[in-house]
């Protein structure tokens, strides 16, 4: 491998693991609003 | 003797999202949002932001799934279209089991997160949209027959059926109504689109009507489906389900369409040289008419309806 291939490949997995880590920030924030949602209407999140 | 395929650098995140097709997602994620807007109250109470944000997100992430399922399976007919040969797949971007697991896993999460988040009823039509545009539209209909475009438009009509279920946890008429409103409006749509790149689905092998029927039995198809089209689209009306806005608005739009409809159906091609005119302008009218009625739509309820 020559050191512009890993150059690409290690840019590639940071730029992945960022927005992955960005997806998994918005989960988070969304299950807990739905599961606020869910509290106040008097029922759990399995319904 | 044994040959290894190049071993691909991990893709680009980008190239993830344009397994997804976000340009055919919005007239999804549009019609989706109006099929939600559009129910009404359940015990007095609209549907709630967050969940109505999550049902709206599920139907995304689910037509995104089926799109990257499509690409998956399709990666040798995208290869040979030149509309489609710079996707991922067929540019060599991606590895195919890659966009295989990434379609599976998205496909999963959206009906999870929409059963357990929105209602069972809305994760249940999802899971069918996803399974009837993958497994009927793209595995078993889209290589075998010129109906593939009238049964597969199924697969895009599901979406209003599925915002009503996430609002009502039910089904009703005027879902039903909607549905067949995109199913009886994909024929003309993709037929018009059909007519203008007829060379690239013939150069991939896939047999649409006008490939293996010819020009102009697709023009006839064309007009013939518009009919009906036209009767579901001011059914919500003339069954008092919907106001006058909708009314008006769909008897306009509609009457559009059927004239631009009519004059494809009623030309024939001028020729090699032949810029295809009035099918480009059907194909655009067509998407822009979607918008406009479901718009009308939910203008209808939130300001003429009681």
């Amino acid at each position: 491998m020559t050191p512009e291939e890993r150059d690409l490949i290690e840019g590639r997995q940071r730029a992945r693991a960022r927005v992955m880590a960005l997806l998994l920030g918005a989960l988070v924030l969304l299950i807990f609003a739905i599961s606020i949602v869910k509290i106040k209407a008097g029922m759990g999140v399995h319904g | 003797m044994n040959t290894v395929a190049p071993l691909l650098p991990p893709a680009e995140w980008r190239d993830f999202l344009a397994l997804t097709k976000p340009r055919v997602m919005t007239l999804v994620v549009f019609t989706g949002l109006c099929g939600m807007l559009a129910a009404p109250p359940v015990n007095g109470h609209a549907v709630n932001p967050v969940i109505g944000f999550t049902a709206v997100l599920c139907i995304a992430l689910g037509a995104g799934a089926a799109g990257a399922l499509n690409q998956w399976y399709e990666a040798d007919i995208d290869a040979a279209m030149r509309r489609t040969q710079r996707r991922p797949l067929p540019d060599g971007r991606m590895d195919r089991q890659a966009a295989l697991h990434f379609g599976v896993g998205l496909a999963a999460f959206s009906v999870i997160l929409m059963g357990l988040a929105v209602n069972l009823a809305a994760a249940a039509i999802l899971t069918a949209s996803i399974l009837f545009y993958v497994l009927v539209y793209t595995v078993w209909l889209k290589r075998r027959t010129p109906q593939n475009i009238v049964i597969g438009g199924a697969a895009g009509a599901f979406p209003p059926l599925i915002g009503w279920a996430a609002a009502t946890g039910q089904v009703a008429v005027l879902p039903v109504l909607l549905f067949l409103l995109v199913f009886l409006w994909t024929p003309p749509h993709f037929w018009a689109l059909a007519l203008f790149v007829e060379t690239d689905y013939a150069a991939a092998g896939v047999p649409m009507l006008p490939v293996v029927a010819g020009e102009a039995t697709t023009r006839r198809q064309i007009g013939l489906y518009t009919l009906p089209m036209a009767a579901a689209a001011v059914a919500p009306w003339a069954l008092h389900l919907t106001g006058w806005l909708y009314g008006a608005v769909s008897v306009a739009t509609t009457a559009a369409f059927a004239w631009m409809a009519w004059t494809v159906a009623a030309r024939r091609r001028a020729g090699a040289e032949d810029a295809m005119r009035p099918e480009k302008r059907l194909f655009a009218y067509s998407i822009l008419y979607l918008f406009v009625i479901f718009g009308a739509l939910v203008a209808d309820r939130w300001m003429v309806m009681p």
